[in-house]
């Protein structure tokens, strides 16, 4: 970098070094009471590993299980609440911390923002997203009371009516579930607000909305759809709340109400999620793509708009999830074709990902692995997501093992292999050290080989109808071979998680030195040390095109001529 | 190196400005709290004339015109005392925005009237049919955030009283009005539904 510009009169920061912090209690203190994004955004990514480990957990418990027909390893009431707990631990727990940790970490850097617009919000956002998860948890121990031994909810992580009901589900396990939802709920709500009022309000000079990071306008438009669709689950909630408690008729079909109505305000929640859950991987891809292609991202605008696109169908297309409920045929037509429809700005995404490869000087380092392994892994999912919006397919498969196929395909295949790849690129940043590159192969391979050993596999039982949530199977079945295959593959992605947090520790203390920028990129945060100092930029930055940096280092042939 | 400033050489532009964050975020919030209140209010439409058993609407509801017209005309005190802030009239600004608030508790006070007639003469609570279950959970709601306006508002009264407020604080004091503006224009959209389709 510009390191000839050093020192500037005026810019270098005066301020006396403070002393040492020494002491947990001071370090722990410093910890619970910052606002700082940088430290809030640390929070929420070890929060969301932690609960990566504990949902991968009982995910390899539910493979064990699953791995040989008649198995008993574990009986089916505690099999239901594993994996209740698996799929609302991954979604509430690790994926939405995980994509907030990145915004809340990126995005005033990558904007030159001395912090969120709200940092106090921030700090509470954070603290009710992990009471909402450690909530939830502790229905383990509180479920029925700590002397009726308490037990985990056990409705499924969608908790269709009436099985929700006090008759189906007496005790307070659900009641854990629904009330610690509506907790992190409140904490993702404030953090959207954060995020998008962070984005409008807090740019700094010369950071007009076309010429911020592609990773910003991704987060912007995932946080204004956190508020339309994580508050249709929070209004869900409390009716459900107001059903177990108050003997409300909302989803109690005895009394006229209708078990379909919650299947409907949970999709309206549930099917936008997932974008909100994947469009923060694509924003990792956004930044990582180019700068191992050496190349700028190939489409801006179309980017742009493809995003915000996606947002604004995603809104159209949860009743996809309720072909086999029984919907009027219109309706049918309706959600297949609109789900279709998402597949045109995906595609763009897709093609523009390629265009950026396509001729650059391709260097590949752990991030770009993993970006490789997400744009093949995306597509798949892409696909069996369009297969299965065609409604007759769907009513034959529906519910079945395609299905947990396609959206683990989604979910690890493409969102967790990205935040991989982002941990991988952003962890100098944040640590000042690189991580081993040599276990950071390790890693890669593994957890892809273990990803296609598991998932690829998995549609199989699906189309030869093995349903999902079952306890176990006949030996007959002919489904025994394929689950055990899933099974190894799901213990050998559990290998390379665990590399990865291994690494992880290991280089964070032992690690190469990385300097401010290891990876030559060109957005904002790589102008601050790494880890970047409390208060970002000791000067505001002031930005003339989408590259920044680019026009730092190269003043002979810079951006915004271009532009 | 964090001291490095990045400041290009190159033409710099226009002067710079960005929304104020309050008011975004105040925007964020209304559009959050519209998702969810539209939820409850798909809920009440779908479940009109479903209940099994009575009592119904059209027995025990009777339309709340005193109550909304103090309630809406409250949108039209907040925002003379809005005026006034603005011009540093702090007397003023007090009075109306003190009429705001009494028009408020007016509001709540008929709600809560409504609510000791239907549960205690007509025996309607919220488990007693589906009716129940959506007229009190919408209008609850919506009562929900009155109060929770209330607050708001008495906070900003008590701080005016004590002589703290000037006209620096309009902007805040805006951002404040907006969600009062929000909590009036959703009883439009719950009294259309309640007491005009439903009933």
């Amino acid at each position: 970098m510009a390191d000839q510009a050093l020192p500037i009169r005026g810019t270098l920061d005066l301020t006396p070094a403070q002393s040492k912090r020494d002491g947990m209690l001071e370090i722990l203190h410093d910890w619970i009471t910052t606002v700082d994004h940088k430290k809030l955004g640390i929070l929420y990514i070890l929060y969301a590993i932690l609960f990566l480990l504990v949902g991968g957990a009982e995910a390899l418990f539910i493979r064990i299980q699953l791995a040989f027909p008649n198995n008993h390893f574990m009986s089916p009431q505690v099999y239901n609440r594993f994996f209740t707990m698996h799929g609302t631990t991954m979604v509430f727990l690790m994926g939405m911390p995980a994509i907030f940790g990145f915004a809340n970490y990126l995005v005033p850097l990558m904007i030159g923002a001395r912090d969120m617009a709200f940092p106090r919000l921030n700090a509470f956002s954070f603290w009710m997203t992990a009471f909402g998860g450690l909530f939830i948890y502790y229905s383990f121990l509180g479920g029925s009371g700590l002397y009726g031994v308490g037990n985990a909810p056990d409705v499924g992580w969608f908790a269709y009516a009436p099985l929700t009901a006090r008759a189906f589900s007496p005790g307070n396990a659900t009641d854990y579930w629904a009330v610690g939802l509506i907790a992190s709920g409140f904490g993702t709500i404030g953090s959207g607000i954060n995020i998008v009022a962070t984005i409008f309000s807090m740019r700094c000079k010369g950071m007009t909305l076309m010429r911020m990071p592609l990773f910003v306008w991704l987060n912007l438009t995932v946080s204004a759809l956190v508020l339309i669709t994580i508050t249709p689950l929070t209004a869900a909630q409390i009716m459900l709340c107001i059903d177990r408690y108050l003997g409300g008729h909302f989803f109690d079909t005895q009394a006229g109400g209708s078990a379909v109505v919650w299947m409907h305000f949970f999709w309206i929640f549930g099917h936008p999620e997932v974008y909100v859950l994947v469009l923060p991987a694509f924003a990792i891809a956004n930044e990582i793509i180019p700068v191992f292609s050496r190349k700028a991202i190939f489409g801006y605008p179309a980017m742009v708009t493809a995003s915000v696109g996606i947002a604004f169908i995603s809104l159209s297309v949860w009743a996809h999830h309720m072909f086999t409920v029984g919907m009027t045929s219109a309706s049918n037509a309706f959600f297949t074709l609109s789900t279709m429809l998402v597949g045109i700005p995906t595609g763009i995404k897709i093609f523009n990902w390629l265009a950026t490869m396509w001729g650059g000087k391709i260097r590949f380092a752990t991030p770009m692995l993993f970006m490789t392994a997400f744009l093949f892994q995306f597509l798949i999912a892409g696909l069996t997501g369009i297969m299965l919006s065609v409604s007759p397919w769907d009513w034959q498969l529906h519910n079945s093992y395609f299905v947990v196929a396609h959206f683990h395909y989604v979910l690890v295949g493409a969102i967790l292999t990205a935040i991989f790849g982002g941990l991988y690129f952003w962890f100098p940043k944040v640590t000042g050290r690189m991580m081993d590159e040599r276990l950071g192969k390790i890693n890669f391979w593994l957890f892809l080989i273990g990803f296609h050993l598991t998932f690829d596999v998995m549609h199989i039982p699906g189309i030869l109808g093995m349903p999902r949530s079952i306890y176990t199977y006949e030996a007959n079945r002919g489904w025994g071979t394929l689950n055990l295959i899933v099974s190894i593959g799901a213990a050998i992605q559990g290998i390379a998680v665990l590399i990865f947090a291994y690494n992880m520790v290991i280089s964070l203390f032992k690690g190469e030195k990385a300097g401010n920028d290891p990876w030559d990129a060109w957005t904002l945060e790589w102008a601050c040390s790494s880890p970047p100092p409390s208060y970002n930029f000791a000067t505001e930055p002031v930005v003339i095109s989408r590259r920044p940096l680019w026009d730092l280092k190269h003043p002979e042939d810079p951006d915004w001529k271009y532009e | 190196m964090s001291a490095v400033p990045i400041i290009p050489d190159a033409p710099q532009e226009q002067p710079w400005h960005l929304p104020s964050r309050g008011r975004v975020a105040m925007y964020c919030l209304i559009l959050g709290e519209s998702a969810i209140f539209i939820i409850f209010v798909v809920a009440y439409v779908f479940y009109i004339g479903k209940s099994l058993t009575g009592p119904t609407p059209q027995q025990v509801l009777e339309i709340p015109i005193f109550n909304s017209i103090c309630l809406f005309s409250s949108s039209v005190t907040i925002m003379l005392a809005e005026r006034h802030i603005e011009h540093n009239r702090i007397k003023q600004f007090g009075l109306w925005w003190a009429a705001t608030i009494v028009l408020g508790l007016i509001f709540l006070i008929g709600t809560g009237a409504e609510w000791y007639k239907l549960i205690y003469k007509d025996g309607l609570t919220i488990s007693t049919n589906l009716f129940g279950t959506t007229f009190y959970s919408l209008v609850g709601l919506h009562a929900s955030h009155v109060i929770v306006g209330l607050i708001g508002l008495s906070l900003v009264l008590a701080f005016t009283i004590t002589g703290h407020v000037n006209e620096k604080h309009s902007e805040r004091i805006q951002i404040l009005a907006l969600y009062w503006h929000f909590v009036d224009a959703i009883w439009v959209v719950v009294f259309t539904v309640v007491y005009i389709l439903g009933r």
